[in-house]
C-alpha cells in the first residue's frame, strides 16, 4: 500500500445520505475477479443521469467526495472501495461511515475521514461555488483546510499510522507468528474442524 | 464487574495484544464463497504465503450462480469464470469446497449452521456482511472485506478493535402472525441504519429465548442493516438441541466438554452495557420497509410517510428521494401497494422453516394474476427437506416457481432481477436502490406477509385473506 500523508485536489459534493454500497458499485460489477478497473462501476446506476454530481463539467478530476450521513452501508464489499480509487479519489469526507466500509478503506489506502454534518454543509456551499477550488486533508495534522475554513478530522490512530507508514497488515500480523501458534496448541479439541 | 456475552467469547480468543495497539483475535471458522475471494487468493500468490488453516475454512457457491439448470454450464461466461476460479483456488490451497450439484452446496450462511460448524463461543468471519446470522448460536461472527479475508487465510487472526456493547431487550409474547422479521425490522426502524454502528448487539429477553433457532438467525442477520457488524444471542437449550447430532458436531466427551463451556456464555448478571434498548414484543405487528434502505419501515397497517412531517433537512431529503424512487404518494396506505414479484429465500428467511411458514398460507390458494412467485431454497438440503414434506408441491400447486438453491434475486447477480420498474416484496434483507435488479422496487417482508401478498397481489398480512 502507497503511504498517505497530506493530498490536496478539488471536490465533488454528494447531497445523499445512507449512500449504500449497492450504489457505490452495483452487484453486476462484482462478477469481476481482478483488483482494478472497476472506475466504470463507480455510481452506475446515479451516473446515468446526466445531472449526477460526477457528470458535471466543473468536477471532472475530483479526488476528494464530500457526502451526507452513512456513506458506505450495508455489503462488506470491498469492491467498492477499489471502484472509488479508480475513479480517482483518495479521500471521502463524511459525518458517519459505514464500519465494513471504512474498516475497508483503511486496508487499501483510501482515507475515510469523519467531520461534523455542519463542516460537510460549509464545504458543500465553498465548492459549489468554486468547484476548482483545492482543499487539503492533512493526515499528519489531522486536518481539513480550503481558503479560510479549516476543521479537525477523526480518523482511527492504529490506521492513521499504517497509512502514514504504508504498512501491510499481514506482514504486521505474521511477526506473530509464534504466539499463533502458541495460541492454537490450547484450542479445545471440541471445535469443529474440515481436516 | 461481569462480562457480556460478546465480551467473554472476544476475550478467550485475544491472541495477542498491547497498548495502542488493536487486539489481534484468532478465527475458528473462515467461511468463503466466489464473489469475494478471488483478489484475496491472488494475494496469497503474489506474496508466496500458504493458507495457514485449510482445515479450518470452507467454501461453497452461493452469489453468482444459477437457480435454474443448474446441472447445465454456466450461462453467463463472466459468471462461469467467477465460480470456476473459486474451484481451481480451493483446490490449489487445500480448501474444502460445496459446488454448485453438491448436496451441501447452499448459501454459505445456512450451510454452515446445518452442518453443524457454527457452535457457541466460536469466531467466525466471511467476506460477505450477513455472516452476522451466526451469532444466534452465541458466536462472534461478522463481515469482513477482501483484504481481511486475505489476511485470515494468511495468518488464521484478525487484528480489531474492541466493539462496545449494546442489549435489544424483547420482553412478552409475540402476537399470533408477528414473526422474528418482524421483530427486526421494528429495532432497525426504531435505532436506524447507523444505530448499531460500533456496538455488538446482544438480542435478549423472553421473546427472543421462545424462538426457535430459524427465527434467532433471521434476527441476527439483519443486524449489520442497524449498523452493528454482529449480533448474538445466548446460547441455551434451544441451541444445543439444534446443533446435537450435525455432522460437525462435537460427540461422546467433547460434546459433554462443549456443553459445559457453551453454558458459561451468557452475560453476567452485573455486566454493563454500553447501551440498552427495550421493545415489547405484545406491541409488534406484521411490519414492511417502504423506502430505499431498511430502517424506513412500519407496520404494514400504517401509511406511507410524509416527508413534509419531518423537520429534519436530510431525514425529509431522504424521504422524498425514496418516495421518488419507490413510486409512493404521502398517505398512502401500505397494504393498497400492489407488486409483481414475491421472493421467498436469501440468508435471512431460506430455511426450512421459512419455508413452511409460507407454505401454510399459501396452501390451497393461488398466486394472483399477473404476479410472479419465486421461492428459492437456502441450500440444496433445505430444498430437499422441504421436498420430503411437499411444500414443493404446495408452491409449485399455488403457481409459484421452485428453484435450486443460492442467494438469487435477494442481490441480484445471477439472472434473477427485477426488470425496470418492477416492485416485489421480498423476504430478504436490503430494499436498497436497484438491489433486486436496476430500477427495481423492494419491500422487506417476513416468509408469512410474502405468501399473503403473492396470494392478494397487494401488501398484505396472513389475516388479510379469506378462507381458503
Amino acid at each position: 500500500m502507497d503511504a498517505f500523508t497530506i493530498h490536496t485536489g478539488t471536490a465533488a459534493p454528494l447531497h445523499r445520505s445512507n449512500v449504500d454500497t449497492d450504489q457505490i458499485i452495483p452487484a453486476e460489477y462484482l462478477k469481476r475477479i481482478t483488483r482494478h478497473g472497476f472506475e466504470d462501476a463507480l455510481f452506475a446506476s446515479w451516473r446515468k443521469d446526466p445531472d449526477f454530481v460526477l457528470n458535471r463539467p466543473e468536477y471532472q478530476g475530483v479526488s476528494i467526495l464530500v457526502s451526507g450521513p452513512d456513506f458506505g452501508t450495508g455489503s462488506s464489499r470491498e469492491h467498492a472501495v477499489w471502484a472509488l480509487q479508480d475513479f480517482g479519489f483518495r479521500v471521502v469526507l463524511c459525518s458517519r461511515f459505514a464500519d465494513i466500509f471504512r474498516g475497508n478503506s483503511g486496508k487499501g489506502g483510501l482515507l475515510t475521514a469523519v467531520i461534523p454534518q455542519s463542516a460537510i454543509e460549509e464545504l458543500w456551499e465553498i465548492v459549489e461555488a468554486d468547484p476548482s477550488i483545492p482543499i487539503t486533508v492533512d493526515l499528519q495534522e489531522r486536518k481539513v483546510h480550503v481558503g479560510e475554513f479549516m476543521c479537525d478530522f477523526e480518523v482511527d490512530d492504529y490506521v492513521r499510522w499504517r497509512l502514514l507508514e504504508g504498512l501491510d497488515d499481514i506482514g504486521i500480523t505474521l511477526e506473530h507468528s509464534d504466539v499463533i501458534s502458541e495460541f492454537e496448541k490450547n484450542r479445545p479439541s471440541f471445535l469443529p474442524s474440515l481436516g | 464487574m461481569g462480562r457480556t456475552l460478546a465480551e467473554k467469547v472476544w476475550s478467550d480468543h485475544i491472541i495477542h495484544e498491547g497498548e495502542g495497539l488493536p487486539d489481534l483475535l484468532y478465527i475458528d471458522l473462515h467461511l468463503i464463497h466466489e464473489v469475494t475471494s478471488p483478489q484475496a487468493f491472488d494475494g496469497l500468490r503474489a506474496a508466496g504465503r500458504p493458507l495457514r488453516r485449510p482445515d479450518l475454512t470452507v467454501a461453497t457457491e452461493d452469489h453468482n450462480i444459477p437457480t435454474v439448470d443448474v446441472d447445465k454450464p454456466i450461462a453467463d461466461p463472466v459468471s462461469r469464470i467467477q465460480v470456476e476460479t473459486l474451484r481451481e483456488n480451493c483446490k490449489e490451497f487445500g480448501v474444502t469446497l460445496f459446488p454448485l450439484g453438491d448436496v451441501e452446496q447452499g448459501i454459505v450462511h445456512v450451510v454452515g449452521p446445518q452442518m453443524g460448524l457454527t457452535q457457541p463461543g466460536m469466531t467466525i468471519v466471511c467476506g460477505d456482511s450477513h455472516t452476522s446470522t451466526h451469532g444466534a448460536f452465541g458466536a462472534l461472527a461478522f463481515g469482513i472485506g477482501t483484504s481481511e479475508v486475505e489476511h485470515v487465510m494468511a495468518t488464521q487472526s484478525l487484528p480489531l478493535k474492541p466493539f462496545k456493547t449494546m442489549a435489544i431487550n424483547v420482553e412478552g409474547a409475540l402476537p399470533e402472525g408477528v414473526a422474528a422479521k418482524d421483530i427486526i425490522l421494528a429495532v432497525i426502524a426504531q435505532i436506524g441504519t447507523s444505530g448499531g454502528q460500533g456496538y455488538v448487539l446482544e438480542y435478549r429477553g423472553s421473546a427472543i429465548r421462545a424462538l426457535s433457532m430459524e427465527g434467532r438467525m433471521t434476527i441476527c442477520n439483519m443486524s449489520i442493516e442497524a449498523g452493528a457488524r454482529a449480533g448474538m444471542i445466548a446460547p441455551d437449550s434451544t441451541t444445543f438441541d439444534y446443533i446435537k447430532g450435525k455432522p460437525h458436531a462435537p460427540c461422546g466427551k467433547d460434546w459433554e466438554s462443549a456443553v459445559s463451556y457453551w453454558e458459561t456464555l451468557n452475560t453476567d448478571p452485573d455486566a454493563q452495557f454500553d447501551r440498552e434498548i427495550a421493545i415489547e414484543a405484545s406491541t409488534l405487528r406484521p411490519f414492511v420497509t417502504w423506502g430505499t434502505n431498511p430502517g424506513q419501515g412500519l407496520p404494514l397497517d400504517q401509511v406511507v410517510p410524509d416527508p413534509k412531517a419531518v423537520s429534519d433537512p436530510v431525514e425529509r431529503a431522504a424521504i422524498e428521494n425514496a418516495l421518488a424512487y419507490m413510486d409512493l404518494r404521502p398517505g398512502q396506505p401500505l397494504k393498497e401497494i400492489a407488486i409483481d414479484t414475491v421472493f421467498l429465500g436469501s440468508c435471512t428467511n431460506g430455511r426450512i422453516e421459512d419455508l413452511r411458514a409460507a407454505a401454510l398460507v399459501i396452501k390451497n390458494r393461488k398466486v394472483a394474476d399477473g404476479v410472479r412467485l419465486l421461492v428459492v431454497p437456502g441450500s440444496t438440503r433445505v430444498r430437499i427437506e422441504a421436498e420430503s414434506e411437499g411444500l414443493d408441491q404446495i408452491f409449485l400447486e399455488a403457481g409459484a416457481e421452485w428453484r435450486g438453491a443460492g442467494c438469487s434475486m435477494c442481490l441480484a447477480m445471477n439472472p434473477d432481477k427485477l426488470a425496470p420498474g418492477e416492485r416485489s416484496a421480498s423476504t430478504s434483507n436490503r430494499n436498497f436502490e436497484g438491489r433486486q435488479g436496476p430500477g427495481g422496487r423492494t419491500h422487506l417482508v417476513s416468509p408469512e406477509v410474502a405468501a399473503a401478498t403473492a396470494v392478494r397481489g397487494t401488501l398484505s398480512a396472513p389475516t388479510d385473506l379469506a378462507e381458503a
